[in-house]
């Protein structure tokens, strides 16, 4: 019950990129046509949901007063989650240029660049801040990820039908998909507050 | 053969800062600028542009970050494998914003604990990245620095641009937080306090009050978001080569 209280809240309620606005420059630049948007969707789904029980496990277990070095380590976080998330990229990049060389060519820079993604470092700083447990943080990943696909696959199809529109010819493509998201994320607005929990209860 | 090596004496004779060297630093300003064209950086650009004074001091400590990191990058790129070459860069990525914070955390203490998450989230920063990728990696350290110095300011100029207009329309001020503090417009009784003093005590602004209100849309990021398509919009629309054909 817990797994699926998280999982809705952070795919739907509190989505990375529209409610905090995280991940914003590979939502925008990649978004162009579906195709590429679900490939970088899925990479990121399956980016955050490895590195968010990795990086639990550093944290509770490496990092903290009752981990294995009985010292607090914390200030350490940012370089070892960076560094798990780096290795885990590299990873997913080699696997997509070895089975996907046409998704490998039309990623291209933006594949390495979730690497930087704010929504993954964000996404493990969000889960130490809120005090995730271990399932929580397996939910968190998967959701939060799955929040990441469907924004970008939903702009993805939106600015796809933009194309047959009479939109001013200095707005087409980046600058409309900027207003987009804007409109995107005040009616995601709409939907914070609601707890799951809470509903759950009644 | 002879023109091999002609081309090889001119390429030695390459001056320090030539004509592709001031296009370097003019490109990101307006062709390539890493905002509106490139679509990198957008995150911080949303995040802490709501007053000027931090996204002033954010380009600076960006443009520093990407200039430095490029070039050390460029000096390296010979020796770091294709397949680690993401963690490399990262950890020199690292190493300089953790020293820029601690430079701004000593000499400027009030505006590093304003700052602290988005110094820290320099790293995330895709034009560092970005620029590390794309360009650091296939040019000579000369070149790749005044590269970074071009896209910082490419990236500070569209956020001081979005900051002067959230911080005017969504709190009536301007610096806001630095010496240089400018109250613009807002109701107040005190003589003096804005330069445009919107409540009046007496006739109809008694009843009404102030008929000047600050537009909290401006202060939440989706107002960055309509800002930044505003400004593709007007770019593009002086800057005729980058309309989207497609």
């Amino acid at each position: 019950m817990d797994f699926i209280n998280v999982f809705i809240k952070s795919a739907f309620i509190e989505n990375l990129v529209l409610a905090y606005f995280l991940g914003m420059c590979s939502y925008l630049a990649v978004s162009k046509s579906i195709k590429t948007a679900f490939g970088l969707g899925l990479a990121v789904i399956f980016v955050l949901g490895i590195t968010m029980p990795i990086n639990w496990v550093i944290n509770e277990k490496i990092l903290g007063e009752n981990g294995i070095f009985h010292t607090d380590l914390t200030f350490l976080r940012f370089i070892l989650f960076i560094a798990v998330i780096a290795s885990m990229v590299q990873l997913v990049e080699l696997v997509i240029e070895k089975f996907s060389p046409a998704l490998y060519t039309s990623l291209g820079i933006f594949l390495p660049l979730i690497t930087v993604n704010c929504a993954i470092l964000g996404g493990s700083l969000f889960m130490v801040s809120r005090e995730y447990n271990f399932t929580q943080s397996v939910a968190f990943g998967l959701g939060g990820g799955f929040g990441w696909f469907l924004a970008i696959v939903a702009i993805a199809a939106i600015r796809e039908k933009m194309r047959y529109s009479n939109v001013p010819a200095p707005l087409r493509g980046l600058g409309m998909a900027f207003i987009l998201t804007g409109l995107m994320g005040i009616a995601f607005m709409s939907l914070m507050g609601i707890d799951p929990a809470a509903l759950a209860g009644k | 053969m002879a023109e091999a090596t002609v081309k090889e004496v001119v390429q030695e004779k390459e001056p320090l800062f030539g004509k592709k060297e001031k296009k370097l630093l003019t490109d990101p300003l307006n062709d390539n600028n890493p905002i509106t064209v490139q679509v990198l950086g957008i995150c911080s650009a949303l995040a802490v542009t709501s007053l000027v004074y931090p996204s002033i001091v954010m380009a600076i400590a960006v443009t520093l970050v990407v200039a430095f990191s490029n070039l050390f990058t460029s000096l390296l790129r010979t020796y770091i494998p294709k397949q680690v070459r993401m963690i490399v860069q990262l950890v020199i990525i690292a190493t300089l914003v953790t020293v820029v914070e601690l430079i701004l955390k000593a000499f400027n203490y009030a505006i590093w604990k304003q700052l602290s998450v988005f110094i820290g989230l320099i790293i995330t920063n895709c034009i560092v990245m970005g620029r590390l990728e794309a360009f650091a990696m296939a040019n000579k350290p000369w070149r790749s620095f005044l590269d970074g110095i071009g896209n910082g300011l490419g990236y500070g100029g569209i956020l001081v641009i979005i900051s002067i207009i959230r911080e005017l329309f969504g709190k009536g001020t301007l610096f806001a937080g630095s010496p240089a503090a400018l109250n613009i417009i807002g109701p107040s009784n005190e003589i003096n306090k804005y330069w445009i003093n919107t409540a009046s005590s007496s006739g109809f602004g008694h009843w009404v009050g102030s008929w000047y209100f600050n537009n909290n849309l401006m202060v939440l990021s989706t107002a960055s978001l309509f800002i930044i398509g505003g400004i593709i919009w007007i770019h593009r629309t002086y800057n005729k080569k980058l309309v989207d054909i497609s």
